[in-house]
């Protein structure tokens, strides 16, 4: 059975799956879809209380937590929405122009 | 054991005998008796098959897609509007490679608003990348249904397959058909068992990803091998249902093609109309034949031109409209089909029968006598014409 991760754009398609359909899941993982982002979020770690309620509400599971501490962001896949910064009380998350991640 | 059905009983019928796991259910004229009869044998408890009703049909084929995908097998029925209001899902079904099986009643598409027959609305969806298999009456109606599953089914294949028949004419008369003991029916069709589908938990399955145009031309020249495979998947099945039933189907029917000159190319069950001016014709010593075209997908574009290699005119008989200006769709494929041939016979389209509107023996007769008279003055006259519409008497 062929993985996600076996397949590219040089795959031949004797190799490729019926339909594209993939045998396993969380593939999305592999993909960098972070170049889509027109607006980038900033995290000000000083201002971050770790209250985790930015984690639930990005929709791209883009915010990584570790030992209860959020991280700055996953910037691969990150589309820059601002959803976070929104739902941040605390100011600790701000929109700058550009996809760029400093 | 013989029985007294209509079309829609007798797909029906088929449909509880096969016990499938799922139906998306949505009625509309003609094709309504299907899902109506199949409720009944749900609700007798004679079906463990989960019948789901939707809203349109739009979502009738996307709860076919969904549960197709899930690794149930999942059968559906519609006609006319219902089958254009499918149409984004034909193709989602086709492409994401899901074997469900659509019974399509055929009748005319609106508008003018008309519930009679003809087949543009099977012929819309022709590019679809489904299957599609057209019964001349009751008894193929009720075959073709029972070797949809094992065709599209098959890892060659890998796709849906729509079994269509004509609207009233086949789907609401009653003919005494021939039917199958239900075990051997299942014997026959199986089990479905797709090597991946969502509800498989070793290997969790994502359908119908998001083809960016690196991977996009590839899946579709897949899906089109897959149609051209199923070609000889067809005619295995036929084979083998042939040993249960003792009844012969091929990708078309020849009807007295043997030494015939002058024949007729057509879909449906005009063809018994036909059949019935054919024998006429011969005993007066015309020697004219008819093929039946069975399987329209994947066409069977050689085994045609072979079959009509020796014939000296034909006329291609087209039950939808197609708005080509260059004639029907089953003439398209049939003059394409014939380029290849070194010596080809003259041929014509004639667009018949549109909403309901008669097909008789004289009709029939009409044309082969255009064919004897192109044959006798090698003059066409003009290729793409309709016949049984009303119109002024030509001045002289």
């Amino acid at each position: 059975m062929i993985h996600a991760k076996d397949i590219n754009e040089h795959t031949p398609l004797e190799d490729l799956t019926p339909g594209g359909e993939i045998y396993e899941s969380g593939t999305a993982r592999a993909v960098d879809t972070g170049t889509w982002r027109t607006d980038t979020p900033v995290f000000i770690a000083e201002a971050c209380k770790h209250c985790m309620l930015c984690v639930p509400f990005c929709p791209d599971s883009a915010i990584p937590v570790k030992d209860g501490k959020r991280l700055d962001f996953d910037f691969m896949h990150c589309k820059g929405c601002g959803i976070c910064v929104t739902v941040c009380p605390f100011a600790a998350i701000k929109m700058v122009s550009g996809g760029e991640n400093e | 054991m013989s029985k007294c059905l209509s079309g829609n009983e007798a797909v029906a019928f088929a449909m509880k005998q096969i016990n499938p796991d799922v139906m998306g259910a949505f009625p509309i004229t003609p094709s309504t008796e299907i899902p109506e009869y199949f409720a009944k044998y749900v609700a007798n408890g004679e079906v463990n098959t989960e019948y789901v009703t939707v809203e349109s049909e739009h979502s009738s084929m996307s709860v076919c897609v969904a549960a197709e995908a899930a690794g149930a097998r999942s059968v559906c029925a519609t006609s006319s509007c219902g089958l254009a209001l499918m149409y984004e899902i034909l193709y989602v079904a086709a492409s994401d490679r899901l074997p469900i099986t659509l019974a399509c009643v055929n009748r005319a598409l609106s508008g003018p608003i008309n519930i009679n027959n003809d087949h543009s609305d099977s012929m819309g969806a022709r590019d679809t990348g489904w299957i599609q298999i057209y019964a001349e009456n009751n008894q193929e109606a009720y075959d073709n249904f029972l070797m949809a599953m094992p065709v599209g089914e098959n890892p060659s294949v890998r796709l849906p397959v729509m079994t269509c028949m004509d609207g009233f004419i086949t789907s609401h008369a009653v003919e005494n058909i021939e039917l199958l003991e239900t075990d051997a029916v299942r014997s026959f069709v199986g089990e479905y068992s797709p090597e991946n589908y969502l509800l498989k938990k070793e290997n969790p399955l994502s359908v119908g990803p998001y083809d960016i145009s690196a991977y996009y031309m590839e899946h579709k020249v897949m899906e089109a091998q897959a149609m051209k495979n199923a070609k000889a998947r067809i005619l295995e099945v036929a084979a083998e249902f042939e040993k249960i039933s003792g009844r012969h189907y091929g990708l078309f029917e020849e009807y007295r093609m043997e030494d015939a000159e002058l024949a007729m190319v057509l879909i449906g069950s005009s063809a018994g109309t036909a059949k019935a001016t054919v024998d006429k014709l011969r005993e007066d010593g015309v020697k004219a034949g008819l093929i039946k075209i069975r399987v329209f997908r994947p066409f069977p574009g050689e085994e045609l031109a072979q079959a009509l290699s020796k014939t000296k005119a034909v006329a291609v008989m087209d039950k939808s409209e197609g708005f080509s200006a260059n004639g029907g769709p089953l003439f398209a494929e049939t003059r394409s089909a014939l380029y290849d041939l070194k010596e080809r016979p003259y041929l014509i389209d004639i667009v018949y029968g549109l909403g309901g509107r008669d097909f008789k023996t004289e009709d029939a007769e009409k044309v082969f006598e255009r064919l004897s008279n192109i044959v006798a003055t090698s003059e066409t006259g003009p290729v793409y014409s309709h016949m049984g519409q009303r119109e002024r008497e030509a001045k002289e």
